[in-house]
């Protein structure tokens, strides 16, 4: 196994980026995320308006694949559609269960968290990554 | 360590290579892994001799009676049990466990009663007595741990009362790896009128242990932590406590008559060995057995004692490396070591070690009050048994610099 091409630079710094970690003044939406067997625990906040999300943040703890996988999230749904935050978190399960082979162009809409991909090949690891997105959804759908 | 280098041999799984690497299973402490002379006794049992034992009277269900006896007299003498009657075969430990809580504590722990535990348990010995404890309006108190580790003296002490109708105590903390004083405990708890449920899973695979010596009311462990396969577990119990305790599971082979509205049950050992057994587990359990007393404790504990003390100073050299329950002045830390990367989370740390084909355990170790208690969401545990070797400690150390440059902490 290739472990740099999992825990790439790229996963290891954004893993202890603190750009999104923090809470929202007024968040409409925030759900507790937790993975009882192994502690990952996150609580994502969301501000939706007019079917935008606003703003989005996070707190919590847990290992690199879970916390990058988070930031990277919330980077990207940032100002989308909530339809189309469903649908990146869609695309982006539907990778960790290795779906959508690689160079597939649907990952392009994945950015910067298309580099989990990896962690497919990791199946005691996938529940780490895939956290925050079912999160993301199970939110949504209370928002709509 | 050549001498120890060959018991390997004895052990397929571990001439094996995971990730393109050969082996370094660290993580007894969840499993060991299985001899040669052990599967060939389940392969025996299985392709020579197996039937349902106690129950036809033909050649093959006799030989396989008399396998599944052999084994409980063969655990009988290993645990320093009186009779072989007190000896009950369970799935594992946790099964154990469960038969005395649901069967003897809900028997005899009764509202504003006490039941007291140990912080440091594993969740087996402590959601069954928080269940009984809520089934009967019964409270549980903890003792809790001095700064190295050891269980509080003061607490032992002060928490076990006349009010204490049961304590539940590991003889080997399998987060810290440290021995119990269960004999001083159990004495306390037998003065206040008190029987003592001893988890022995972690002490079993490692040291001689005796349940008449420890004073142990109870005593649970499993087979596959010492060699055996999974499926087979043990409890001892004293006869009289049996005898007086109602069945756990009910049904075939534990009955004497059964009537319609009525049954009476079978005496002990039956009484509590419903349904039919795991007969090729036993004849596992009993070369799994054979193959440790030809070994010796006092062999595995030399073994483990050395690979303790070529791995513990290098740890404590490492500034990045926090160690839990490594300090322990009383000289009773066992082949366990539990410790973090700083700035990395456990479960990284296990996959960039499986990466370099080393196996260790992280997370909660199925502690989660510990874990609250050394204020860590998770740790990592390094476990030995007497077939590593101080090479599987370079690789293991070798493998801990790698998880630093892999994510880029310190580098």
């Amino acid at each position: 196994m290739d472990i740099e091409s999992i825990y790439t630079e790229l996963i290891a710094e954004e893993s202890r980026s603190t750009e999104h970690r923090r809470h929202l003044e007024a968040p409409t939406a925030a759900l507790k995320g937790r993975n009882p067997s192994c502690g990952d625990e996150i609580t994502l906040e969301l501000s939706v308006r007019d079917g935008i999300v606003e703003d989005a943040a996070f707190t919590g703890v847990g290992c690199a694949i879970s916390q990058a996988s988070t930031s990277l999230m919330i980077g990207l749904v940032k100002g989308q559609t909530t339809g189309k935050a469903k649908k990146l978190a869609e695309t982006f399960l539907a990778m960790l269960k290795s779906e959508i082979p690689a160079g597939d162009p649907a990952l392009d809409e994945l950015g910067d968290a298309a580099a989990l991909q990896g962690v497919a090949r990791l199946p005691a690891r996938v529940k780490c990554a895939a956290l925050s997105w079912h999160t993301l959804a199970e939110a949504l759908e209370k928002e709509v | 360590m050549a001498e120890n280098e060959n018991f390997r041999n004895d052990f397929p799984l571990l001439r094996q290579e995971m990730n393109g690497r050969s082996i370094v299973y660290l993580d007894n402490g969840a499993t060991t892994q299985k001899p040669e002379s052990m599967i060939r006794a389940m392969c025996g049992y299985y392709g020579g001799c197996n039937a349902n034992p106690h129950r036809g009277a033909y050649a093959l269900s006799v030989e396989a009676t008399g396998i599944y006896e052999t084994a409980r007299e063969r655990v009988r003498r290993f645990i320093g049990a009186k009779e072989a009657r007190e000896i009950i075969f369970t799935k594992n430990a946790t099964e154990a466990l469960n038969l005395v809580a649901y069967s003897y504590g809900l028997t005899n722990i009764g509202p504003g009663d006490e039941i007291v535990l140990t912080v440091a348990e594993h969740h087996s010995n402590l959601v069954p007595w928080q269940r009984v404890a809520k089934a009967r309006g019964a409270t549980l108190n903890y003792i809790y741990l001095e700064p190295d580790g050891n269980l509080s003296e003061a607490d032992i002490a002060a928490k076990i009362t006349n009010k204490t109708k049961l304590v539940a105590v590991a003889h080997v903390s399998n987060v810290l790896g440290l021995v119990n004083p269960v004999r001083r405990i159990a004495d306390r708890a037998h003065e206040a009128g008190a029987v003592v449920v001893v988890d022995g899973s972690q002490s079993v695979p490692h040291l001689a242990a005796d349940v008449e010596a420890l004073g142990a009311d109870f005593f649970a462990f499993s087979g596959h932590k010492l060699l055996a396969p999974m499926g087979i577990g043990v409890l001892y119990g004293r006869a009289a406590l049996l005898e007086a305790m109602p069945p756990f599971l009910s049904g075939g082979d534990m009955i004497e008559y059964v009537e319609e509205q009525e049954s009476t049950y079978a005496g002990l050992p039956a009484k509590f060995e419903a349904g039919t057994q795991n007969v090729g587990g036993a004849a596992g359990l009993t070369a799994a057995i054979d193959y440790l007393e030809a070994l010796t404790f006092a062999k595995i504990q030399k073994i483990e004692g050395d690979l303790l003390a070529y791995a513990l100073p290098r740890l404590r050299a490492l500034p990045w490396i926090s160690l839990y329950g490594c300090d322990s002045g009383r000289d009773n830390k066992t082949g366990i070591i539990t410790f973090n990367v700083k700035g990395v989370h456990p479960h990284d740390v296990a996959t960039i070690l499986d990466s370099e084909g080393v196996a260790i355990r992280a997370g909660h170790h199925c502690a989660q009050p510990l874990m609250k208690y050394l204020g860590q969401a998770a740790t990592c545990r390094a476990s030995f048994y007497f077939y590593n070797t101080r090479t599987d400690v370079d690789r293991w150390l070798d493998a801990l610099e790698k998880v630093r440059e892999v994510m880029r902490v310190g580098h």
